[in-house]
């Protein structure tokens, strides 16, 4: 399942060491997450689900979806695509008897289900009263999430008080740029980010960006990463800690945990808000077999990982995300049964669909996915044609020999942040989702709080990096930094972002904004 | 639109052809990217001012008298969008970006796929920039019948 050789990326895996599942040795490298070390050592479930014990197993790979959640070195619902592996840890499957690949409590979802199915808790057995508590106790007995946890925290604990110019959380594509613009016209910048890595999804990006060359157009999405994480060590006012997790926002006050052992209580004049976004998953039956992913999941698995997600995929969505992943899959030896496409036409740019198409790959428009097929992990996938009010066609169903399914159909903000620290959000359909509102900087309705990239509003890499920009030096300006200069070079990136946006691509994106963007100032 | 439900352009979609004399003269870039999308590398890239395009979402043109075929443009298209054509002693040429192991070599007999991943033949690789010089994405100008030059956009190597 690993790969050694790959046309773009070089995998340095770190040294050889010993983890255990469920007490039986597995062979995994430092710097690898649990979670890829099990899929690379051919785990498919990892739990099961906390009622029906279905099978669970990897699903987005950045610690959003709580597919992964195991018991690791005695705690439990640990998300084990966020752990790195150590020498001697101890790994078990969780709500199973006796271990989740084969699970006796399965039954409820293979027998009972056939008398009780999912969802009639709320139906059945509601009367009489007696009867009723009755049940929902019994229930409850078999539900649950993990066992309690054998060992307490052992280590120290500390706290550390930070007072700085600009607090930026998130350091992927936006929060890089935002805390480079705001160190270079003068801010001090305290950039945190819950990965031991700078980059967000960067690092699993292996293909040539879009835009302008300004914007590093034509420069791999992984090369951007090493580019911004290299101007971020020569910027001595950056102040970067990996491993740390902000929970909240407080009347500008940001609370943050690092590395599980420090509490850091941040006193920035601004904030910037650059949490990404995550992966959606769609409704068909079967949706939550092991083998159905999302497709960033997959491309962190393969590219950052090195590890093959199967032999054989189908893509469902055909927008840049679901043809950029075929092509990737394709590079690292992987085949690609077919993209299927909902929209009567292909959603993502015709580039990348050509260059799949020109290598074979079949892409069905206005067809979609009816289920995944298998029993504890994806052995096919039916599709089906969709009229043009969008019903399933009867009798064009096809069977598509697979053995995992990428879900492409698109991502959401990770809005919670913003919406805690008290911003006014509103539900755009055309920017993925709940979103704030805000001034042209990316300033919200929360004073000195400024958002910038995909939880601002689903866009792509470049169109993140110029957002965070902007916010950077506009929250420095602010500050009182950068003089002349800074809003020249603000007033710039304003305009390349509305350049960059003129197109059909955009169309979607001003539509959006024009719902969510204040008139002047802020607040 | 229709290039959009199908994944490939159909005859009647592709950009205007080089003339014959112009494909034997010497090299000419053929870009196929029809779409108006937000990029502009090759444009950036062109130092002979053969690439027309009227803002960064505006497909580009190429003016075949003005291009140099100086490959410039094929090396940095993040769409693999762009093909170098040429016809010289009665012999077609198809110069295309390449990204897969294994790195195809100098003299190697491919086959030769079009649009739409059919196999319409063979042909034989005369030249190639290694990966390591383009950031991984190699070029692989493969020799072929000159009929296939504006069919031919992939290869596929033959294993073994």
């Amino acid at each position: 399942m690993r790969l050694e050789d790959h046309p773009i990326v070089e995998f340095k895996r770190g040294k050889e060491v010993t983890i255990y599942f469920n007490g039986k040795p597995i062979k995994a490298y430092e710097g690898e997450t649990v979670a890829s070390a099990l899929y690379a050592a051919g785990v498919r479930t990892f739990s099961r689900s906390f009622r029906f014990h279905r099978p669970r197993g990897f699903f987005c790979a950045i610690g959003k979806c709580s597919s992964c959640l195991m018991e690791v070195d005695g705690i439990p619902n640990i998300r084990v695509c966020k752990v790195y592996v150590k020498d001697g840890m101890q790994v078990r499957t969780q709500n199973s008897f006796p271990n989740a690949d084969n699970d006796l409590l399965g039954v409820l979802d293979s027998i009972i289900d056939r008398f009780y199915p999912h969802g009639s808790h709320y139906k059945k057995f509601n009367r009489p009263r007696i009867l009723r508590e009755f049940i929902t106790k019994r229930v409850r007995g078999f539900a649950g999430t993990g066992n309690p946890p054998k060992k307490v925290f052992e280590g120290e604990a500390s706290f550390e008080e930070i007072e700085t110019d600009l607090a930026v959380v998130g350091g992927g594509p936006a929060g890089m740029s935002a805390a480079i613009f705001a160190a270079k016209a003068g801010a001090r910048v305290i950039l945190m980010d819950e990965n031991p890595f700078l980059g967000g999804q960067l690092v699993k990006q292996t293909h040539r960006f879009f835009g302008s060359g300004r914007h590093r157009a034509g420069t791999r999405g992984i090369r951007i990463a090493t580019i911004l994480a290299d101007e971020i060590k020569e910027l001595k006012n950056i102040d970067v800690r990996f491993e740390t997790k902000v929970f909240g926002i407080y009347d500008g006050i940001v609370g943050a945990v690092e590395k599980e052992k420090k509490l850091l209580r941040i006193k920035p004049k601004k904030i910037v808000v650059a949490t990404g976004a995550y992966e959606r998953t769609l409704i068909f039956e079967n949706n939550d077999l092991p083998g159905v992913y999302g497709a960033g999941g997959v491309q962190t698995l393969m590219n950052v990982y090195g590890i093959k997600p199967g032999n054989k995929g189908l893509i469902v969505g055909s927008g840049n995300v679901g043809l950029i992943l075929t092509y990737q899959l394709m590079q690292a030896g992987v085949k690609v049964a077919a993209i299927v496409e909902a929209m009567p036409r292909i959603g993502g740019y015709f580039v990348h669909a050509a260059k799949v198409r020109r290598l074979g790959v079949p892409i069905y428009t206005s067809y979609t996915i009816q289920r995944a097929i298998g029993k504890k992990k994806v052995e096919a996938a039916e599709i089906v044609k969709l009229d043009e009010n969008w019903c399933p066609v009867k009798g064009s169903e096809k069977r598509i020999e697979c053995d995992f399914i990428c879900i492409a159909i698109g991502l959401s903000p990770t809005h919670e942040l913003l919406y805690q620290a008290g911003c006014e959000m509103k539900f755009v359909p055309e920017l993925g989702g709940l979103v704030p509102v805000r001034n042209k900087y990316g300033e919200t309705t929360v004073e000195g709080v400024y958002v910038a990239g995909d939880v601002a509003g689903i866009e792509e890499a470049t169109a993140a990096m110029m957002e965070g920009r902007i916010a950077g030096i506009d929250a420095a300006i602010k500050i009182g930094y950068g003089g002349d200069e800074a809003l020249k070079i603000r007033e710039e990136v304003v305009r390349d972002l509305k350049e960059f946006r003129e197109g059909p691509f955009g169309a979607r994106i001003v539509a959006g904004l024009q719902k969510v963007t204040m008139e002047e100032g802020g607040a | 639109m229709s290039y959009l439900v199908r994944g490939y352009l159909e005859e009647d979609e592709l950009p205007p052809k080089p003339s014959r004399e112009r494909l034997e003269e010497r090299n000419v870039a053929y870009i196929e990217c029809p779409q108006e999308i937000p990029c502009s590398p090759c444009i950036e890239s062109c130092k002979y001012d053969a690439i027309k395009m009227e803002n960064i979402n505006a497909p580009p043109e190429v003016d075949y008298e003005k291009c140099n075929g100086c490959m410039q443009c094929i090396r940095v298209c993040p769409g693999l969008a762009i093909f170098i054509l040429r016809i010289k002693d009665g012999k077609g040429y198809v110069t295309l970006a390449y990204e897969f192991l294994p790195w195809p070599k100098k003299g190697q007999e491919v086959v030769l796929l079009n649009r739409k991943g059919e196999e319409v033949g063979k042909g034989k690789v005369t030249w190639v920039l290694p990966p390591e010089k383009n950031d991984h994405t190699s070029l692989v100008r493969v020799e072929m019948d000159p009929e296939l030059i504006f069919d031919v956009r992939a290869i596929r190597i033959i294993e073994g």
